[in-house]
């Protein structure tokens, strides 16, 4: 096999690949906010709520502390 | 001092904003006055044939074309991160020093850089790659003042109060490193004084790739630049202005987060179709062509998302001038990345290339999407960031009338000319001889090139009253309380 035939293989299965990556995203995504395990949609709430008084929607430290 | 609250730092954003304004009205006096050379060729010596070396179309040219790009763009998308980042990260830039310092380091730098291009392009200083015209000591500068941006950008998300990084953080980071990459790889350069020990100038540099590999090195960068550059940031900046003027969260943050890897998957690829029926190889070719057609997906993906964001509230594109900047911004998103891909497609493509066409597609996405995008975000920051309300709403709306109006001659009037031009170079007796020459096709567009010209002008005209709505705001317009700013700008009538 030359290296050219060998580069087109490879970048087709890569492209093949990078899509299955993408669609399983995209399954990730709907299903774990359909199971209740991530709320995605809240995060639209960011930009809405983005006086430095307001309440972080996900606040930084607080979840470094649930972690320890 | 110690007691006062705290509160986000515009300082660096407000400079930026007015170098979007100065350097966008620059760039488009250029541009509208290319476009009058084009119809009328004896604008060329317009200040007298002793300075027609600064004022002819192709010392001008590259000055138009990086003014908008790295001038303009680049400032509104600076102007915009420094406002945006504070505020969705929950962190102000007063919290810190350094990055107060980075910030305004960065500034200044890009100032000294904007100066450098202005006068090395005036005086014919190029390396003759489109929109990489700059020679290596401003690439350097080019490549630290970048730098210190991406310092200031991660520095602030690295303090953020925000766990989580809004959509639009996300866009940003792929505007640096997209940005980083693509100019890295195109501007590998050999400066010839010092390779050659003292022969020509010392500013002077070839290209480390020529032929086939310089072609596509350049396009790969050259449309990349129009990803990185006139979309990726862009879309940073609707999917923050739109929903905070509408008081509309994102119609769906997840299909948000799709788009954006969709766009990144697909993107890099398309950069091929520059190069339809030239000395690249086929599957190459055949590969831009079918990512740029799949690019319509995740591009679509954002536009649709940015006007279900507005569903059942449509009443607030009638009410204001702001939103209806944003929507059709939108419009001519969706509207370009459907036109480009169908460009790209390579039947059409041999009609398309090297005609108008791509100059009215270009332009119906940096004016109506790019232009329209930036003014908006800017109109949204003049009364948060001056603490003043924006100074005439029916002055915004005249604005809005008269470059959507310029916007429009300039696409139609590019698109005949272009599929005019297509038609004509290829049209042939049944002998294959050429119907025309060249010049038939000049005399023949000589029309539709007065209408981009009227075109332009009209928009320049909007930036001019744009500039003039901006400038009031800041200095004497009505002061606002904190509470008038939470959704809708305030405006003056």
């Amino acid at each position: 096999m030359d290296i050219a035939t060998f580069q087109a293989y490879g970048y087709f299965f890569f492209t093949a690949f990078l899509v299955v990556v993408l669609y399983a995203y995209i399954y990730h995504l709907y299903s774990s906010q359909k199971k209740g395990t991530r709320d995605y949609e809240k995060y639209g709430n960011i930009a809405l709520h983005d006086d430095i008084t307001d309440q972080p929607i996900e606040e930084i430290s607080k979840n470094d502390e649930i972690k320890k | 001092m110690e007691n006062r609250p705290l509160e986000y730092d515009y300082t660096v954003a407000k400079w930026f904003m007015l170098t979007t304004v100065v350097l966008g009205i620059v760039g488009m006096l250029i541009g509208v006055i290319l476009a009058w050379e084009m119809a009328f060729p004896a604008v060329n010596t317009i200040a007298g044939s002793g300075l027609a070396e600064y004022t002819n179309f192709s010392r001008l040219r590259p000055l138009h074309t990086d003014a908008v790009i790295f001038g303009f763009t680049l400032s509104g998308i600076f102007a915009t991160w420094y406002y945006i980042g504070q505020r969705v990260l929950k962190v102000s830039m007063a919290e810190s020093k350094f990055l107060m310092f980075l910030g305004k380091l960065h500034f200044t730098l890009y100032l000294l850089v904007v100066v450098a291009v202005v006068g090395s392009l005036l005086l014919g200083i190029t390396t003759s790659k489109e929109y990489a015209e700059f020679e290596w000591p401003i690439d350097i500068a080019v490549v630290l003042v970048w730098v210190i941006w991406g310092m200031g950008l991660f520095g602030l998300i690295g303090i953020r109060r925000e766990k989580s990084l809004y959509i639009s953080i996300w866009y940003y980071i792929a505007t640096f490193l997209g940005i980083a990459m693509l100019y890295l790889f195109n501007n590998m350069e050999i400066p010839t004084y010092f390779a050659s020990g003292g022969i020509g100038a010392w500013y002077h540099s070839v290209s480390m790739y020529s032929g086939t590999n310089d072609a596509l090195v350049q396009w790969w960068y050259g449309h990349n630049a129009v990803a990185f550059g006139f979309t990726v940031p862009i879309v940073a900046m609707i999917y923050y202005f739109l929903p905070k003027e509408s008081g509309q969260a994102v119609y769906s943050y997840k299909l948000s987060l799709l788009a954006f890897w969709g766009l990144m998957f697909v993107y890099l690829w398309a950069g091929g179709h520059h190069l339809l029926f030239s000395t690249v190889p086929d599957w190459m070719q055949t590969m831009g062509s079918v990512f740029s057609v799949v690019l319509i997906l995740p591009s679509w993906g954002s536009a649709i998302n940015m006007l279900l964001t507005m569903k059942g509230e449509w009443q607030q594109v009638a009410a204001s001038p702001l939103i209806k900047f944003m929507i059709l911004a939108s419009t001519f998103y969706m509207f370009s990345t459907l036109e480009g891909p169908i460009q790209a497609i390579k039947s059409v493509n041999a009609l398309a290339h090297f005609t108008d066409w791509i100059v009215g597609h270009v332009h119906d996405g940096t004016l109506g999407w790019v232009g329209f995008m930036i003014m908006a975000a800017l109109f949204h920051m003049a009364p948060r960031v001056f603490k003043r309300e924006i100074y005439s709403k029916s002055l915004m709306g005249t604005q809005f009338w008269i470059q959507t109006l310029g916007v429009v001659l300039y696409f139609t009037s590019m698109w005949i000319a272009g599929i005019t031009q297509g038609m004509m170079w290829r049209a042939h007796d049944e002998f294959g001889n050429l119907a025309y020459s060249f010049i038939d096709t000049v005399a023949v567009l000589h029309p539709y090139f007065t209408i981009r010209a009227v075109g332009g002008t009209l928009y320049l005209v909007g930036m001019l009253l744009f500039a003039y709505n901006m400038y009031k705001t800041m200095t004497s317009s009505r002061r606002v309380e904190e509470s008038e700013l939470q959704n809708a700008s305030p405006m003056g009538a």
